[in-house]
């Protein structure tokens, strides 16, 4: 053992560059919560000052960041770029345009603050992805401990663009209900770091710690509302499934390493390539562990108890988040760890995702129609696209990883725009979630009304919008690879789920308001963020060629650096 | 000769291992105070580093014992959250157990 420890190690090799885009969250965040504890009350004068100039920085922060993630010499052409007379000129009008946009939107400063990082990600993510990874491959970042391929960068996008529009909706959230401040901002931002660490992990420690760093925070947002019980009770039953299927995941981790030695994907995949394990009870066992643990974070049946408890408590943004950054980071890692590393035992592995996925879709759509309340409505919903995403999973082919992806992305920005609306229309306390109180939204709020069916009828799958191209993509994955009856099942779970979003659709335009209903007042950023997920939903519905492209492209491997 | 017998092989680890993970699992699952739920989630944690260590020092690999200190770092932290949140909610109601956290039904 003293002989193991006196060997050299050489020094992992660490591409800064690709890492920026976690950098920026991670850093961000610190910086973030360092400003607030230094700076607990800004003067009022300074705070008006504030926004408008975070909107000018925001752009000059993604232009350099994404400079810097996307080629080898940052800044090299800068004063050329500069000195360009058109280039000057449009770089400044830009800057103006950002500056009177956030003005505009009245932001807080902390939700600006946190849209900057959140965007400035977003444009390292496309740095990387536009001169890294198009160009030379997917690449190893610290050691073999992370990697930067086209399914990591994808999530990283993804989140990096759910804690953008969920910062906006947290923004007047968080002034309604007496909660302003950052800690809310800093937990999303650290758990959003941890998130696209988890998507990028190459090692099952590095996965198990980024989905800790991702979970804890997260486990705090729901119970940020201390003047709610609900809230508290939500963040607690969270705290200790979570906890629960953290362990689970745990034991999965220590007995695949005690059956393959390593925890290092890459050893493992090569492992098994070489070695065929066949009916090894440790590494079953270890299998059968992590599908579990990663089963409760993605909330599939018959792990998916805390689900409706937590969403129902929860404050409604932080629902929003928890249904999209959170779920597509455990979905990150299901098909990382699954359908990449233990390839060669797919034969052993998917029988069981078939077994999750069906139970999940049944679940999810037949317990979703009993609800009273909008927002448990939604989280039963949201169990059942887990189960379309699983039955991407079960195909475990190139195929299915990007059906896998294409839900992922659609999903969240519908489920954002879902509960968004839901935000602002259950009013102060979070306490108008039950169906009766949407009704008649269509004749209060006839834009709110109009968005919110365009997300559900886009969650049934109907033509024209980017959930149907999702389920397209999911159930012609699985038909593709010979699931028929997991195909079948989708599809008829699909059309019970649908009676649920037309029961929702029909309550806000044939239902009558109550005459004492409170005004609905509809704030610009959240506002901003919803028609933001709308125009994406329908775009990838009108055009989906794009993102199918980029989700062909992004298909996970493991790569060692060096 | 007869200590050489009674050497403890990792069989016998990873059997303890399992009986902690499996005690922790349903304390964690019949009992209702919180408190005694994150000594559950502990035992569980703890039970995998044994399992981590036993296994490491069975391959001869150092990877098992630097991971017990990772889940060390992680069990503290999610105590801390978890105390915490016991306290946000003993705060408003005096002895609470899971069962009187019970609002949210459906």
């Amino acid at each position: 053992m003293i002989a193991q420890l006196d060997a050299t190690v050489a020094r992992p090799e660490i591409a800064w560059d690709g890492l920026l885009p976690i950098l920026t969250l991670g850093i961000g965040a610190l910086l973030l919560v360092l400003f607030r504890s230094l700076m607990k009350q800004l003067p009022k004068a300074a705070a008006d000052q504030a926004v408008p100039v975070i909107g000018g920085l925001t752009v000059i922060a993604m232009w350099v960041v994404g400079g810097f993630a996307g080629t080898d010499v940052p800044l090299a052409g800068l004063r050329n770029d500069l000195g360009d007379p058109l280039f000057f000129l449009g770089l400044l009008i830009v800057i103006g345009l950002a500056s009177w946009f956030a003005q505009y939107l009245r932001l807080s400063v902390d939700a600006a603050l946190t849209v900057m990082i959140g965007l400035t990600s977003l444009a390292a993510t496309w740095g990387v992805w536009t001169d890294r990874y198009e160009v030379d491959g997917a690449f190893g970042l610290v050691g073999d401990q992370l990697g930067a391929d086209g399914f990591s960068l994808v999530i990283t996008g993804v989140i990096a663009g759910a804690i953008v529009l969920v910062a906006l909706l947290l923004d007047d959230y968080l002034e309604r209900e007496g909660m302003a401040g950052a800690e809310m901002y800093v937990l999303m931002l650290f758990s959003g770091a941890g998130g696209a660490v988890m998507a990028s992990a190459n090692d099952l420690i590095v996965l198990f710690l980024a989905l800790e760093t991702l979970s804890i925070a997260v486990y705090v947002m729901a119970a940020m509302h201390m003047r709610r019980s609900e809230s508290q009770e939500a963040g607690l039953k969270y705290f200790v499934l979570g906890a629960f299927s953290s362990a689970f995941l745990l034991y999965g981790i220590a007995l695949t390493y005690g059956a393959v030695g390593s925890t290092n994907l890459i050893v493992i995949a090569d492992f098994l390539e070489q070695n065929r394990l066949v009916e090894n009870g440790l590494l079953m066992a270890g299998m059968a562990m992590l599908l579990v643990g990663l089963g409760f974070k993605v909330a599939a049946a018959p792990f998916h108890a805390w689900t409706p408890d937590v969403y129902q408590g929860a404050p409604t943004p932080v629902v929003a988040f928890m249904a999209s950054a959170v779920k597509a980071a455990g979905f990150a890692a299901l098909v990382r760890v699954f359908v990449t590393t233990f390839a060669d035992h797919a034969d052993d592995w998917q029988p069981a995702v078939y077994g999750l996925a069906i139970l999940t879709l049944v679940v999810g759509s037949f317990m979703a129609i009993v609800q009273r309340d909008a927002k448990r409505m939604l989280a039963y919903s949201s169990i059942s696209h887990g189960g379309f995403i699983l039955v991407g999973v079960q195909a475990a082919s190139d195929e299915g990883i990007s059906s896998v992806l294409f839900y992922a992305v659609a999903y969240t920005f519908l489920v954002i725009g879902s509960f968004g609306v839901l935000s602002i229309v259950s009013g102060e306390g979070d306490r108008g979630t039950s169906l009766d109180h949407l009704d008649g939204l269509s004749t209060r709020r006839p834009a709110l009304a109009l968005a919110l069916t365009v997300f559900l009828l886009a969650q049934a799958g109907v033509p024209l919008t980017s959930g149907f191209v999702a389920k397209f993509a999911v159930i012609g994955a699985a038909v593709e690879a010979r699931s028929y009856w997991l195909a079948i099942a989708a599809m008829v779970t699909a059309v019970v789920s649908a009676f649920l979003y037309l029961r929702i659709i029909l309550s806000m335009y044939l239902g009558q308001a109550e005459d004492d209903a409170p005004t609905i007042r509809v704030p610009r950023a959240a506002g901003l963020a919803i028609i933001v997920a709308l125009v994406i939903t329908v775009g990838f519905g009108l055009v989906p060629g794009e993102l199918d492209d980029i989700t062909r492209d992004a298909v996970p491997v493991l790569i060692a650096a060096g | 000769m007869i200590l050489a017998e009674l050497a403890l092989t990792p069989p016998y680890y990873l059997v303890l291992s399992a009986l902690m993970f499996a005690i922790g699992a349903t304390g964690l699952l019949i009992r209702r105070n919180p408190l005694v739920m994150f000594m559950c989630v502990e035992l569980m944690l703890n039970g995998v580093n044994i399992s981590f260590v036993a296994f490491g020092a069975d391959l001869n690999d150092v990877g098992g014992q630097i991971s017990v200190f990772f889940v060390l770092v992680v069990a503290a932290v999610e105590v801390v959250v978890g105390l915490a949140l016991v306290v946000a909610i003993n705060r408003r109601r005096a002895d609470a157990t899971a069962d009187d956290v019970s609002l949210l039904r459906g």
